[in-house]
């Protein structure tokens, strides 16, 4: 019972904040509404039983595309009443091919049979009771279907060699670089003194600059004291 | 009783004694935790740090705490109302309910899923939305470009921390947090994997915003950053929430590559304190490294801070982990 009850109420969620992407006026509270809908779409998986596609989900869409999304869509300088006039010349193509598409969906849903044994198989998340989510998982990918996989990798591999050949300019002649191996190796870069109490930088030789009188003892030791005022930033 | 405890309401009530028996004793470590810094702080400048208010300034934090409740919350009137509040609030709320999964001693945790590493990596990579939300609600170019600098931060160690855990659970061979600690009962995996362990460590650096990686609210050129507008509670809220995550990234240390709640050695004086002393003793040593590390080091620069998590730690995680594998394929010691 708390079962069904939670799934309508995170089905419901889903649907809304789903709506809410379409039609909010700022694109932010949009992007926003798509996070609150990949939550709501982690806790249905959640309630099927598919917890690690529930936590992937999360990790992927949530914790990374999505901020690149926010991220973006932040940094848009979005004339609002233009995207609104768009919105009225486009919406009856919109609504077209929306309703297409539902008809189709519906006619698919209509006319399914699923064969005996699958019927059963699609109630369970995984094989066994005994068998968690990721071992059934890494069963399926890295060993039923390794091949397949491999080949999903090249090809995803193709298109991040495209993107970065398509992005990747030379570096302007004048530009200059840091090569920190350089510069730590430089002599006298870095020196390492193991000072005695109360000495001076000057007494050490750190400061190269001969200093016109010999600088007073009392004046030493007193530099650091008043930084960081406190545990707060 | 029994059939009290197994009724809904009985299994509300305890979650929420489990929760409260959690976060109560959680809170008041961050309140003490910001007394710690200063103390520690303060120990390592040669100054004495709070004295004044209570035996030692141990009562300084309620002092804090009282402070801030009593000062106005100021929302700019720039600023988007609604998400100018959920930022703070969501910073806490993801430092608090990652908690859930936290073994505290064996069998001892409020939740003990089956992806509980996978939980918590969910929730610290959430952690990034309160700071983004907070400086783009504010409507104010400090507390944006902070936020631009962390979420870039946050997404670009994340990569890195996902490899360092890898490795762990290839050694384990579960994602459940209690097999995880279970499996360092020989050797805890600080040991082997002491690289994956520095790299794990300073990873949390860069994920909680802590110096030296505070580029944030780096103070010098962006005042506070994204809480640059933040006054009162909100602001509050967003200090706990930072101290909250040390707490969690130090207990994720401990639990990973510290063995949890196990004692060091299995031998007669060391298995007579009781787990949960043991996890608190190694969520404090790290906590005071990451203090440590605060006082001693100067800021990265940002284009270093880039370069150390994409071309120094991403490549190294890589190949650690591809040698961790083979060397555990070989020997035949690949869990099952």
């Amino acid at each position: 019972m708390i079962a069904a009850l939670a799934f309508y109420v995170f089905a419901a969620i889903l649907i809304a904040s789903a709506v809410m992407v379409v039609t909010s006026r700022n694109p932010v509270h949009s992007v926003l509404f798509l996070i609150l809908a990949f939550f709501n779409a982690a806790a249905l998986f959640l309630i099927a039983g598919a917890e690690f596609l529930a936590m992937i989900l999360v990790i992927v869409y949530v914790g990374a595309v999505a901020v690149l999304f926010l991220f973006i869509v932040m940094m848009l300088d979005i004339d609002f009443s233009r995207m609104r006039e768009g919105l009225q010349r486009y919406a009856p193509i919109g609504a077209v091919i929306g309703g297409i598409l539902f008809l189709e969906l519906l006619f698919v849903f209509g006319s399914w049979q699923f064969a005996p044994d699958a019927a059963t198989l699609r109630l369970n998340a995984t094989p066994g009771p005994e068998v968690t989510n990721t071992e059934a998982l890494g069963q399926l990918i890295y060993t039923d279907y390794i091949y397949l996989f491999q080949v999903a990798g090249l090809i995803l591999l193709v298109a991040m060699i495209g993107a970065i050949v398509l992005t990747l300019r030379d570096k302007p002649a004048n530009s200059k670089r840091q090569d920190i191996g350089v510069q730590v190796a430089r002599a006298e870069a870095v020196k390492l003194a193991n000072p005695p109490s109360r000495a001076g930088l000057g007494q050490l030789g750190i400061i190269r600059r001969p200093l016109p009188e010999a600088p007073k003892p009392k004046a030493v030791g007193h530099d650091h004291h008043d930084h960081h005022g406190g545990g707060h930033h | 009783m029994d059939a009290f405890l197994a009724s809904p309401i009985g299994i509300l009530a305890l979650t929420v004694a489990q929760t409260l028996a959690l976060l109560v004793p959680l809170l008041i470590a961050v309140a003490y935790l910001t007394y710690a810094e200063r103390k520690v702080m303060a120990a390592m400048q040669m100054r004495k740090g709070p004295n004044v208010v209570g035996p030692f300034g141990l009562l300084q934090p309620f002092a804090d705490a009282l402070k801030m409740l009593l000062k106005e919350t100021i929302i700019p009137s720039g600023a988007n109302r609604a998400l100018f509040i959920l930022g703070p609030m969501l910073t806490l709320i993801l430092a608090l309910i990652a908690w859930a999964v936290i073994p505290v001693n064996d069998g001892w945790a409020i939740a003990d899923i089956n992806v509980g590493v996978l939980y918590l990596l969910a929730i610290s990579s959430l952690g990034v939305y309160g700071i983004v939300i907070a400086g783009w609600a504010s409507n104010s170019k400090y507390a944006f470009l902070g936020a631009l600098r962390s979420a870039a931060q946050m997404v670009s160690y994340e990569v890195s921390m996902g490899l360092v855990i890898v490795t762990v659970l290839l050694c384990v061979g579960s994602l459940n947090l209690s097999e995880i600690v279970r499996a360092q009962k020989t050797v805890w995996f600080a040991i082997p994997l002491f690289p994956m362990f520095v790299i794990f460590f300073i990873s949390t650096l860069a994920e909680t915003n802590r110096p030296p990686f505070d580029l944030a609210e780096g103070e010098s050129e962006l005042v506070a950053g994204f809480m640059v507008e933040y006054s009162s509670m909100t602001y509050a809220l967003f200090f706990l929430g930072e101290y909250a995550n040390m707490i969690l990234m130090s207990a994720m240390t401990s639990i990973l590559f510290l063995g949890g709640w196990l004692p060091p050695m299995d031998i007669a004086p060391f298995n007579w304190v009781p787990g949960p002393i043991w996890f608190i003793l190694k969520i404090m040593l790290c906590l005071f490294t990451f203090i440590w590390v605060r006082a001693t080091f100067p800021r990265y620069r940002y284009d270093q801070l880039m370069r150390l998590g994409w071309k120094i730690f991403l490549p190294f995680s890589l190949v650690y982990l591809v040698l961790t594998a083979f060397v555990l394929k070989l020997t035949g010691w690949l869990p099952v």
